[in-house]
């Protein structure tokens, strides 16, 4: 990574533009998390969490039928979503919850978009034993109502954020709200490679656990390194998290793909690197691409997948794009819909629809790429908890039956 | 004249023993009812007013300022609108008037050119909440080169190295956030706040402005003597939403 001697910076990306009331909130985060990363019992204990509570190391699957259908590069999937709770989201929260016992803190927060990090989070809460809290977009509690029900069964409070366009942005504005409040004996466990620094570097971190297995499972299972890596990219930490096992190899092409949503020109999407509609700014703590109008106003960004669907961008992607480490694409709706299909046709595997933005891009290209060529498709998480998304997308006539007849059951 | 002067002399009056400062959310409910607030405000005696240009990330604010930067901006206001609206009030009052804002709106806009029209217009200072010193090499550069004061802000976690440490940064008065929290709800003007204000007092010789939950005239008087500006937010917004401006200047009059 390319840091510069600014603490903080990737390029001229990111910093920590914090109320000054954080100030030494961030001081102490900053030291716990440098011994914490110095140490290299915290890793080792990290890992021994993720090995025994969640799936780690998860698998790469070779999708040999998808391989064969575009007749070119072999697709492999790393099975973030076999984790506990379903997505890469664990790797994070998890690590920050053996910090957050190290700072002696009760209390933990969280934002969340897709619910994924709001579930991990509620999980992590739950097992060691902290109070709770969970800010969520109210159009996205709306859209993620399933992750919201495992939230507050598993103890937490989930708040609906009703400020703002009520999704990503607004539930991250209201968890600083909080935290400002009651920042000594609360941590806020965010939730990707975005905000004030240390967090884009400490969730980066964490995440890097995907590619450090990856890179072993792809030569172990493939002989060599992989051509190309996608992944999808909303605040960027599972891109992150798998673009670091390959950063030091010259010759893997990373391809992170962002929100199309209803196409780069409708002016409907949440593509900050693909698209020409973001311009630099500081917003939520940190310096990046933003999805902003003239005078600096936060825009409306849209996508069927909660999870991308947000303003900015993290910084160290930001930087890695600028460097031309990391090229960006954008799926659209539509198309994510159609890939999600035939993943769960061809291989039998339910691809969140966040993650299926990646596998959009992958099998647009698989095809142009030799038979003795591998790529990797970092399967973020599980679709189930889209289940009303999707079902919703696919117009499915028995579902909307059995919804119907539920509904009948509540007296509605 | 500087802010910082100005500030002194203003207290130099023995009938005040406080300074007034009142916060406008610009364009809500609209550029034309701040234009009668700050008449309401500045005939009730306030000395100096704060005025916020809408950000739609306004991440230290409460829900009352929230809403009323989001309205503005829904409303359409523009921050041209805003600048053209206060060449217009600082030429009419001869009391100081300083830009608070989150620094996008300073960075989107081209920091130096801000700092060009803050001049233009005779803002005396910057009340930036999400630019610490760390961040802010440029700003607090051009802050010197055009005569504006970079306001500071001192919280109650703040210890006092780093108040210091802001104070070589700041000019005008300190801003200092009476708890912790964002905008908009009610302080206890206890003995806690009573050794925090002493901290503040003992690690700057700037003048102390004490703003975040101060609603009544009670809490102006619990003030005296611990700060030098009573700074009014939240409690003016709602008060034009429920009463309507007119019940602005007698509101002001009565808190001294």
């Amino acid at each position: 990574m390319n840091q510069t001697t600014k603490r903080g910076y990737y390029g001229e990306w990111g910093g920590a533009f914090i109320p000054e009331v954080l100030y030494e909130t961030f001081r102490e985060l900053n030291d716990a998390f440098a011994a914490a990363k110095a140490d290299p019992a915290f890793w080792q204990e990290y890992v021994s969490l993720m090995g025994t509570y969640s799936c780690r190391p998860t698998p790469l699957t070779h999708a040999q039928n998808l391989s064969r259908h575009f007749g070119g590069g072999q697709i492999f999937i790393k099975r973030e979503d076999l984790n506990h709770t379903g997505a890469h989201k664990a790797n994070n929260v998890m690590g920050q919850g053996l910090l957050v016992k190290k700072m002696g803190k009760k209390r933990v927060i969280a934002e969340t978009g897709a619910g994924q990090h709001g579930v991990a989070t509620a999980t992590m809460a739950a097992k060691f034993g902290f109070a709770c809290t969970i800010y969520m977009g109210e159009e996205d509690v709306a859209r993620q109502r399933p992750n919201v029900f495992w939230m507050e069964k598993l103890g937490a409070t989930v708040v609906p954020v009703t400020s703002g366009s009520k999704t990503l942005k607004d539930a991250i504005n209201e968890a600083f709200r909080d935290w400002v409040t009651r920042m000594d004996d609360t941590h806020y466990v965010m939730g990707t490679v975005c905000g004030p620094h240390p967090f884009p570097e400490m969730v980066a971190w964490f995440q890097s656990i995907i590619g450090k297995e990856a890179r072993v499972q792809i030569i172990d299972q493939f002989g060599r390194l992989p051509s190309r890596v996608y992944a999808c990219v909303g605040g960027g930490s599972n891109a992150m998290g798998v673009f670091q096992g390959f950063l030091d190899d010259a010759g893997v092409e990373l391809i992170g793909v962002e929100a199309g949503g209803k196409g780069l020109d409708s002016g409907r999407h949440a593509a900050r690197l693909a698209g020409r509609d973001a311009s630099a700014g500081v917003a939520q703590g940190y310096k990046t691409m933003f999805l902003q109008n003239s005078d600096g106003q936060m825009t409306d960004t849209h996508s069927v997948a909660a999870g991308l669907d947000y303003v900015g961008v993290s910084p160290i992607l930001t930087d890695l794009w600028q460097q031309g480490r990391v090229r960006f694409a954008a799926a659209t709706d539509r198309e994510v819909m159609a890939a999600l299909d035939m993943t769960m046709k061809n291989e039998g595997i339910i691809p969140a629809l966040e993650s299926s933005h990646a596998f959009v891009q992958a099998f647009k290209e698989a095809g142009e790429m030799g038979s003795d060529e591998a790529i990797i498709i970092n399967m973020s998480g599980r679709g189930d908890k889209d289940i009303f998304t999707i079902a919703h997308a696919f117009d499915d006539p028995s579902w909307k039956e059995f919804i119907r007849k539920k509904g009948k059951e509540y007296g509605a | 004249m500087e802010l910082n002067s100005q500030i002194k002399a203003a207290l130099a009056d023995p009938e005040k023993k406080i300074l007034l400062m009142t916060h406008i959310v610009l364009g809500y409910p609209s550029l034309a009812i701040n234009r009668q607030v700050i008449e309401q405000m500045v005939s009730g005696g306030v000395d100096l007013i704060e005025m916020q240009i809408p950000f739609s990330e306004p991440m230290a604010d409460g829900p009352v300022i929230v809403k009323a930067n989001q309205d503005a901006i829904d409303n359409g206001v523009t921050v041209r609108q805003c600048l053209d609206f206060a060449k217009e009030i600082s030429a009419t009052y001869p009391i100081p008037f300083l830009f608070m804002t989150y620094y996008n709106i300073l960075f989107k806009f081209g920091v130096e050119k801000f700092f060009q029209e803050a001049r233009e217009i005779g803002i005396k200072g910057f009340i930036i909440p999400d630019l610490p010193p760390e961040e802010g090499e440029e700003f607090f550069a051009l802050t010197r080169q055009y005569g504006i004061d970079p306001v500071m802000i001192f919280a109650p976690t703040s210890t006092p190295e780093r108040m210091q440490e802001l104070s070589r940064f700041g000019r005008g008065f300190i801003y200092c956030v009476a708890r912790k929290g964002v905008t908009g709800k009610q302080t206890d003007f206890d003995e806690e706040f009573n050794s925090y204000m002493q901290r503040c007092r003992a690690n700057t010789d700037l003048p102390l402005a004490v703003g975040f939950g101060i609603s009544r005239k009670d809490d102006v008087d619990s003030l005296i003597g611990r700060a030098d500006i009573a700074v009014i937010g939240t409690r003016t917004i709602k008060l034009v939403e429920e009463q309507g401006v007119d019940a602005v200047g007698p509101f002001i009059a009565g808190l001294r």
